[in-house]
């Protein structure tokens, strides 16, 4: 479980960054997809299978695939592509590249202060669903009307 | 089952964080920083389910679920956006959108 | 009816305020009836209030309406005092300004500000009965400001024509100069005394105070200066010639009738304060001699109607101040109420020949006028013959009660008529200079019809006399009570204290009744265009042709020069100070700070560059820094 974890928080890791490093958009949406689909495979190996199919199915699954759709449309092309490589010089990475490393800094010393080591308990379905339809009601229903909202919005924002 | 220490899995959170906001800061195509928000989002999401597998409930799991469907909504109209903008602008550098100064 | 004394200033009120609220939407009928109905009805309650009093046997009255304010010691009431003065004072101002009101719906009838106008004219009418019924000196000083408020918006009533702006400022500002001295002697009377009632001040200062003492003298002179601005005399009567560019019913009631009059009703009022200052009131005497002089010598070399008349109101008001630096205080009320009438009368025929004529002022431009304007002519003789006081006339009366006494006067006395008399000269001769050169001699006005520019709806034909009911009636009541006037007695004894009738011999007597006859032949021979005159003419006309004859002219002319001097002395100093002055320290101070904040805004607008990844950097870097404090500090 151990090798399985840090196997995919690696595949993670590297996927990511070649997602923001990439100057070719498709490539960069399939990098995404994959640094997904690790995140899964961590889900699982954590005990958290609901939590990993939706990962799968939603995340990576339609949502990724609604971008690649996006951006079939646009048909972006090659020009795009080399106005990428042109912006994207390393000088340029230097001072996000600080900045955002404080931020780590600070928060891994937040982090590493707390020692746990706890063998992992599946938390299944029937549990997460029995939580669902009873206490976080009032939270689902909301996530439907946010959903709602959000269809509507892209229909009249998308439309000529 | 060998235990696994919850430590690591939130600093890979904060790591895959940390990569989405360099993205962010970064990138000039607007395609590329909606990529990097929904990095940010997918870490948000892992550091919620390893907390919850560290307490054993699914509470964070449930939590999961709120953020995935918060970031569905904002794809869809991210991506309206952009249509609307590649439309008007005939470009995607996030440059051109700068009306607002002053 | 008594009670009702505070009902007086409300009906003038009510109608400046409901000609003003309406602004002018009121159609013409009912804006002069209302303006001028306003003003009957305070005259009948005065009348009615009139009859009570004097049947009460002239007791005083007072009636408090409110307190006006209470501060420490000090607390006038809004209340206003009856006695013999009031009375005569109440009637004049509400008859007399009720017959220039309706004489002013047909001069005015015209004017596209009629309703403005007689709202205007109200608030006079208010503030004027304020004046004379306060019982305290702030009220008076009230209804003093308030006069001379609508002085200035009456002399400056065509305001498009920044010249009468101009001379409505002057005048604003010349009394301004003599009610800051009025304020101070009110300052004063009020730490020495105690109280600005004014009969407690009368029966409290002579207990305080001896005569002679320097407080009075202080007090005295300072009330003096506020009278000496409101009632053009010497050294601040310069704005009344100026203030002629009104309209000429507002010249025949407020400088001729009611507000000039205000500085003598002050002086009789405060008598007291004058007797306990013998110095002042001497001054007062002397302030009256010389300009009654001044003025007449100018009137003498004035062309304009107006100014003619507005020079001979000085100069009576100036023996009004004589009579009062004399003693002699219902002398000088009685030929305050003569002077009243005879004044508005004349004013009003001017106004008539002026508007006859299409707005005609130049008196050498008319001529030969008596048949063309009858009505005008016999007012203007009956006026005038009042004016220079011929026999029978009220003006006779009363400038031989004030002539009388001054002879009187213990050091001065023989001086002082003396110059009364050269005085009562002056005006015979330029009173009927105006009547000869305007209604006898030949016509000019014809021959120059097609240069005259009047209102372009008035028929340019042969002149014909513009009257009405509105126009005549006042004339004829005017000039009636100009003739029997001289036999109504000022009720006056319980203010002033009984006086002796002054006797003197019938070779004085006949002094001072030839006098003004003579004057008047002489008139007669030099400017009515006879051929017996000739030689006389020619006598006149090279003395004014000589080097000493036209530098006089002109200094005459010009008002012995004391327009130039003040200008010199005042006027062009401040102008070039407030050029000085041009970039205002004070102002840039308040500029700086406004450029300050414009700076603030400019350093802060850099931040709002419209890019997307700088507001993210800036967004990401504020977060790290607050992330940082809550970690590591």
């Amino acid at each position: 479980m151990m090798l399985l974890f840090y196997l995919a928080g690696a595949v993670a890791l590297i996927s990511t960054v070649a997602v923001i490093t990439s100057s070719n958009v498709v490539h960069a949406l399939v990098y995404l997809i994959i640094s997904l689909l690790s995140v899964a495979v961590i889900f699982f190996a954590l005990g958290a299978p609901f939590a990993a199919m939706l990962e799968a199915i939603v995340y990576a699954g339609a949502i990724m695939v609604l971008f690649l759709f996006v951006m079939m449309m646009l048909n972006l092309g090659q020009a795009t592509e080399d106005q990428e490589k042109a912006w994207l010089r390393p000088r340029l990475w230097i001072g996000p590249a600080i900045l955002v490393l404080v931020l780590l800094v600070q928060l891994v010393t937040v982090l590493l202060t707390q020692q746990v080591d706890l063998a992992p308990r599946e938390v299944g379905v029937r549990e997460l669903s029995l939580l669902l339809f009873g206490p976080w009601l009032l939270a689902v229903e909301l996530a439907s009307m946010l959903l709602l909202a959000g269809l509507i919005a892209a229909y009249h924002i998308a439309k000529k | 089952m060998p235990s696994i220490p919850y430590e690591h899995g939130l600093i890979l959170a904060a790591i895959l964080f940390v990569c989405g906001l360099v993205g962010v800061l970064t990138r000039r195509n607007i395609v590329f920083v909606l990529m990097s928000l929904e990095i940010m989002l997918n870490a948000c999401g892992l550091a919620f389910v390893v907390a919850s597998a560290r307490w054993g409930h699914a509470d964070g799991q449930i939590m999961f679920l709120m953020i995935l469907t918060l970031a569905a909504a904002e794809v869809a109209v991210g991506l309206g956006l952009i249509i609307q903008m590649y439309r008007r602008f005939h470009t995607v550098d996030i440059s051109v959108l700068n009306e607002m100064k002053g | 009816m008594l009670d009702w004394i505070g009902l007086l200033p409300v009906f003038p009120s009510a109608g400046f305020l409901a000609l003003v609220l309406t602004r002018g939407r009121l159609p013409r009928r009912i804006a002069g009836i209302i303006g001028v109905g306003s003003v009957a009805l305070s005259f009948l309650l005065a009348a009615v209030i009139s009859v009570e009093f004097l049947n009460s046997g002239l007791e005083s009255h007072t009636q408090v309406l409110w307190v006006w304010m209470s501060v420490g010691n000090f607390s006038p009431g809004f209340s206003f005092y009856l006695d013999g003065l009031t009375v005569v004072m109440l009637l004049i101002i509400t008859g007399v300004g009720f017959l220039i009101h309706l004489y002013s719906t047909g001069f005015m009838a015209d004017d596209p500000g009629f309703a403005r106008f007689f709202g205007y004219m109200n608030l006079f009418i208010a503030s004027m009965l304020v004046l004379v019924l306060a019982d305290n000196l702030v009220l008076l000083y009230l209804g003093w400001e308030g006069v001379g408020l609508c002085s200035y918006l009456l002399i400056g009533f065509w305001y498009t024509n920044p010249a009468n702006g101009y001379a409505a400022r002057k005048a604003f500002v010349v009394t301004r100069v003599g009610d800051t001295s009025m304020a101070i002697g009110l300052f004063l009377l009020f730490s020495q005394l105690g109280t600005l009632n004014i009969q407690e001040i009368l029966t409290v200062a002579p207990l305080q105070w001896s005569s002679g003492s320097g407080v009075a003298v202080a007090a005295a002179a300072l009330l003096l200066g506020g009278a000496v601005g409101k009632s053009a005399q010497l050294p601040l009567q310069t704005w009344l010639p100026d203030a002629m560019a009104g309209p000429t019913p507002i010249s025949a009631l407020i400088h001729a009738a009611t507000m000039v009059t205000a500085g003598v009703y002050l002086i009789a009022r405060a008598h007291v304060l004058f007797e306990l200052a013998p110095s002042v009131q001497l001054l007062v005497a002397f302030v009256g001699l010389l300009t009654l002089l001044m003025a007449g010598f100018t009137a003498l070399t004035q062309r304009d109607i107006k100014r003619i008349l507005a020079y001979s109101t000085v100069s009576q008001i100036g023996y009004m101040f004589l009579a009062l630096g004399v003693g002699a205080w219902s002398a000088a009320v009685f030929h305050l109420m003569t002077h009243a009438f005879f004044k508005a009368l004349l004013f009003l025929a001017a106004g008539t020949v002026i508007l006859s004529l299409h707005h005609e002022h130049d008196i050498f431009r008319m001529g030969g006028m008596r048949k063309k304007l009858p009505l005008a002519f016999w007012s203007f003789i009956i006026g005038s013959a009042a004016l220079t006081a011929l026999p029978f006339t009220s003006g006779f009366y009363s400038k031989d009660a004030i002539l009388l006494a001054a002879l009187e006067q213990p050091q001065y006395g023989m001086l002082l008529w003396l110059g009364g008399v050269l005085g009562a000269f002056l005006t015979a001769v330029y009173s009927f200079r105006l009547v000869f050169v305007v209604f006898f001699g030949e016509q000019h006005v014809d021959a120059e019809q097609q240069q005259i520019h009047g209102h372009d709806d008035h028929h340019h034909g042969p002149v014909h006399e513009i009257t009405g009911f509105a126009m005549a009636a006042p004339l004829v009541i005017l000039a009636v009570l100009s003739v029997i006037g001289g036999l109504i007695s000022v009720p006056v004894e319980n203010v002033f204290g009984a006086h002796e009738e002054p006797h003197a011999s019938t070779l004085i007597h006949g002094f001072m009744i030839a006098v003004p006859i003579i004057g008047v032949l002489i008139s007669y021979l030099l400017y009515s265009g006879v051929k017996q005159g000739a030689s006389l003419q020619q006598m006149l006309s090279s003395v004014r042709a000589s080097k000493i004859g036209s530098a006089l002219n002109r200094f005459w002319f010009s008002g012995w020069g004391m327009d130039t001097l003040y200008d010199t002395l005042f006027v062009k100093p401040f102008v070039a100070l407030a050029h000085v002055n041009r970039r205002d320290l004070i102002d840039q101070f308040y500029g700086l700070l406004a450029a300050l904040v414009r700076i603030g805004n400019q350093a802060v607008v850099l931040t709002q560059t419209g890019y997307l990844r700088w507001y993210a950097i800036s967004l990401i870097g504020g977060l790290v820094i607050v992330i940082g404090i809550g970690v590591w500090a």
